[in-house]
């Protein structure tokens, strides 16, 4: 399977007659690992370098051109237990880890800057109470200013150019009070210098600077790191297509690689990867991650197939198309867009505490300045004082208020297998009061399971198992799945769309539709009891023995729901799937309110409902019918199994069987909340205490370093603490 | 106080300098895998095994 992957698209050659390949790996996380890879890929020979990313669990491979055939790595990494498949930067990606070493460059230069102007500063602020000359003094300060203002020319760039920007568009936002506090600071001491006073801000600009640039590192960091472990998730779902490369051959390629007008393969068993057209062939789909409907639906000529589309029984070929014309993708996308234009409304925290902190503090300074002009101070005095109280109600508290606590509280919630996609994804997530979940492969798992194993002796189950081995059907990998088979049986042939069947211990021995093995009755029996299962009927000689698959819960949703209403978090199931099927559902987790047979436009509409009655709404859901509501939401999650659209939507992604990350993600959401206010709080306490002291005129550059610096500190310990994790 | 002079310029030259190796080590990507370096540092430095051969078969496309 793994050793027909087309290498070609992903080889990178280098000047040298080398060649590089980039693999993601699962698997990796310890160091004993990396050093057991590196070892083992290292010593085949003419393999240049082997050199494995432990942050990112990548592994970066180069070899001389044309001699080994890349599959060896693959098969190498299997052998070890790892799964690994080749990998491509994307453009997001690369963008984002660009901004991140921009902004630690700058920060660096900043940092550089800061410690060596307190070098300068602290024998002006210790000389200024003893014998310094005035000529010296002068001589330190324009030193100063040499050091800091071509390096804050440098580093202070990102939010000159965010809040000239923001002006521009006629708005506001958190670097115009920076940028206008870091300009005048400087300009100010520029003055002073040339007018031989007594103190400059050189040295508190350039550490409001640096401060700064370590909480947009930080949250730049988040987001890259993010990111980097969303693409390896995506190279390892392995989204491969059978594309026709001539009328008879068929090459897989990486679904990427898939242009609109390509005629694809699609087999008993697969996953349809492309969107388009079927031109050949016939057979039962199971479109339950498209619409949530668990039944099969049956594909023919002409018939529209999606990416998520699972084949059941024949052989299709499909004609891949850009953007399907069907109505329900069409709408799908109307109604996303129109979802994303409604949530981008939604304002942030450091931009609410922002708005509210720039007026006032400007107001401050400037009420300072009219104060001291009124009570017959000199105009330059006057200002020098305004913006004092400018420096010293720095932000930087505030700027590293929400981005500390958010870095550290996403990195504990990626621990426990959340990923968040948007940066104010705990914000939102935090406040929600109303969880709704999809049914079909959120509350359950996205494969089937036989449900009626007690009733059918051992042996049979084993023997069916084994049979089932030779079938790429679905519905008869859940038996061999079920049985814990692993030695297929011989001489078995399939019929395409019935079943298989062959020779054991001399009777006739078969597995596939009731009809097939002549089980009929048995199998209405079966459904009568469970209508919503698919049956599968196994005949070995006389006996007959029916098989009902179905989708299994995910082991620990009961408890997730329970856990949700102790938050006080109503919970409830709006699914596509038929009412049977999400009322049992329903029943089985203690769900009162639910809802079947939804389509995407209902799924929308009930949480407009919800949320024009001012409840905030978690969706949790995995189709590509949920993406308009995962849109619509105050907050949305899918998990890792959904189809690429919703997970595109989605402020998180959740990983494994489980359910419990959902329970995790709102109350560390919560917790982190709980923190980011707290650090408000601490920032606002601090220019409380600040200001007053400035007003005065008694601040002098040494206590507005000393208080910038305890502040910061103190919000970065603060946001540690949103590392220890409540069990959950 | 004339030694000032010289001292404070050199003490920024070498503070240069040390901004300089970070850029440098920056640039050289000593910074992308954080984790991995940290342990680096304390995995034992064992010489390659024995090499083996593996098998070299190329899998040209598949043919229906």
């Amino acid at each position: 399977m793994q050793a027909d992957i087309d290498f070609s698209h992903y080889l990178k050659r280098t000047g040298a007659g080398l060649l590089q390949l980039d693999l993601a790996v699962e698997g990796i996380n310890c160091a004993s690992c990396m050093g057991k890879i590196e070892r083992n890929l290292s010593s085949i020979p003419d393999v240049t370098s082997a050199r494995v990313n432990l942050t990112d669990h990548r592994l970066a491979l180069e070899w001389k051109a044309g001699a080994l055939d890349p599959a060896l790595f693959v098969k190498r990494l299997a052998e070890l237990g790892y799964r690994a498949y080749p990998f491509q930067r994307n453009n997001a990606e690369t963008l984002e880890t660009e901004r991140a070493r921009s902004l630690l460059r700058r920060l660096s230069v900043a940092a550089f800057a800061a410690m060596n102007v307190m070098m300068l500063s602290i024998p002006v602020w210790s000389g200024n109470v003893s014998d310094m000359l005035p000529e010296q003094r002068d001589f330190f300060h324009w030193l100063s200013a040499l050091i800091v203002l071509p390096a804050a020319a440098y580093s202070a760039q990102p939010f000159l150019s965010s809040a000239f920007a923001a002006l521009r568009a006629r708005r506001a936002n958190m670097d115009v009070p920076i940028s206008i506090g870091i300009l005048l600071a400087l300009a100010t001491s520029l003055i002073e210098t040339i007018g031989h006073a007594e103190h400059t801000y050189f040295d508190a600009a350039i550490m409001l600077i640096a401060f700064l640039l370590a909480g947009r590192y930080l949250d730049q960091n988040m987001r890259r790191r993010t990111r980097a472990f969303a693409s390896n998730l995506a190279a390892l779902k392995a989204e491969t297509a059978a594309k026709f490369i001539s009328p008879t051959e068929i090459r897989t390629v990486p679904a990427a690689a898939i242009k609109p007008g390509d005629i694809v393969l699609l087999r008993p068993g697969e996953c349809c990867t492309v969107d388009g057209n079927v031109i050949e062939g016939r057979s039962e789909v199971d479109q339950s991650l498209i619409t949530g409907e668990t039944l099969p639906a049956i594909a023919t000529p002409g018939s529209a197939v999606f990416a998520g589309t699972l084949v059941r029984s024949g052989t299709l070929r499909v004609r891949a198309t850009a953007a399907s014309g069907d109505t329900l993708l069409a709408e799908v996308s109307r109604l996303l867009d129109h979802a994303l234009q409604a949530r981008s409304r939604y304002l942030r925290l450091a931009e609410r505490a922002s708005r509210l902190y720039a007026p006032i503090v400007h107001a401050t300074a400037f009420l300072t300045m009219l104060g001291w002009l009124a009570s017959g101070a000199t105009f330059h005095d006057s200002v020098v004082t305004a913006i004092a109280v400018l420096i010293i109600t720095c932000p930087c508290a505030l700027g590293l208020a929400i981005p500390a606590v958010q870095t550290v509280a996403s990195g504990a919630l990626f621990r426990s297998g959340v990923l968040l996609n948007a940066g104010d994804a705990i914000e939102r997530i935090a406040g929600v009061n109303r969880v709704i979940f999809d049914k079909t492969g959120t509350l359950t798992l996205p494969e089937l399971d036989v449900a009626n194993l007690a009733s059918i002796p051992d042996d049979v189950v084993k023997l069916a198992g084994r049979l089932a081995l030779s079938s790429r059907h679905p519905v008869a990998a859940a038996v061999a799945r079920a049985a814990g088979a692993s030695e297929p049986l011989a001489d078995i042939e399939e019929e395409p769309g019935r079943g298989v069947q062959g020779y054991y211990e001399g009777a006739p021995i078969r597995l596939g539709r009731p009809s097939f093995c002549g089980a009929d009755i048995l199998a209405d029996e079966v459904l009568c009891r469970d209508p919503e299962a698919s049956v599968v009927a196994f005949s070995h000689g006389g006996a007959k023995h029916v098989f009902a698959v179905r989708q299994r819960m995910r082991p620990d949703a009961a408890e997730v729901v329970a856990g949700l209403a102790r938050l006080g978090i109503m919970v409830e199931i709006v699914s596509g799937d038929r009412e049977p099927a999400v009322r049992r559902a329903a029943e089985t987790l203690g769900i009162h309110k639910w809802r079947a047979n939804v389509s995407p436009v209902d799924k929308v509409a009930r949480i407009e409902s919800l949320t024009s009655r001012s409840y905030k709404v978690l969706m949790v859901g995995d189709g590509l019918n949920d993406a308009p509501a995962l849109a619509a939401a105050h907050a949305s999650m899918s998990p890792v199994t959904a189809t690429h659209m919703s997970q595109a939507v989605a402020d998180a992604v959740f990983l494994g069987e489980r359910l419990g990350p959902v329970m995790t993600a709102v109350s560390g959401s919560r917790r982190a909340l709980l923190l980011m206010r707290q650090n408000l709080w601490l920032a606002v306490v601090y220019n409380v205490l600040a200001v007053p002291v400035a007003i005065a005129g008694l601040v002098t550059p040494l206590i507005a370093a000393a208080a910038m610096s305890a502040s910061s500190v103190l919000v970065m310990l603060n946001a540690l603490r949103a590392r220890t994790r409540e069990a959950v | 106080m004339e030694v000032l002079v010289y001292l404070v310029p050199l003490a920024l030259a070498l503070g240069f300098v040390g901004l300089l190796g970070f850029l440098w080590s920056l640039k050289s990507g000593q910074y992308d895998d954080l984790d991995g370096a940290a342990w680096r540092a304390v995995a034992d430095d064992e010489p390659n095994g024995p090499s083996t051969p593996g098998p070299t078969s190329a899998n040209g496309p598949a043919r229906l």
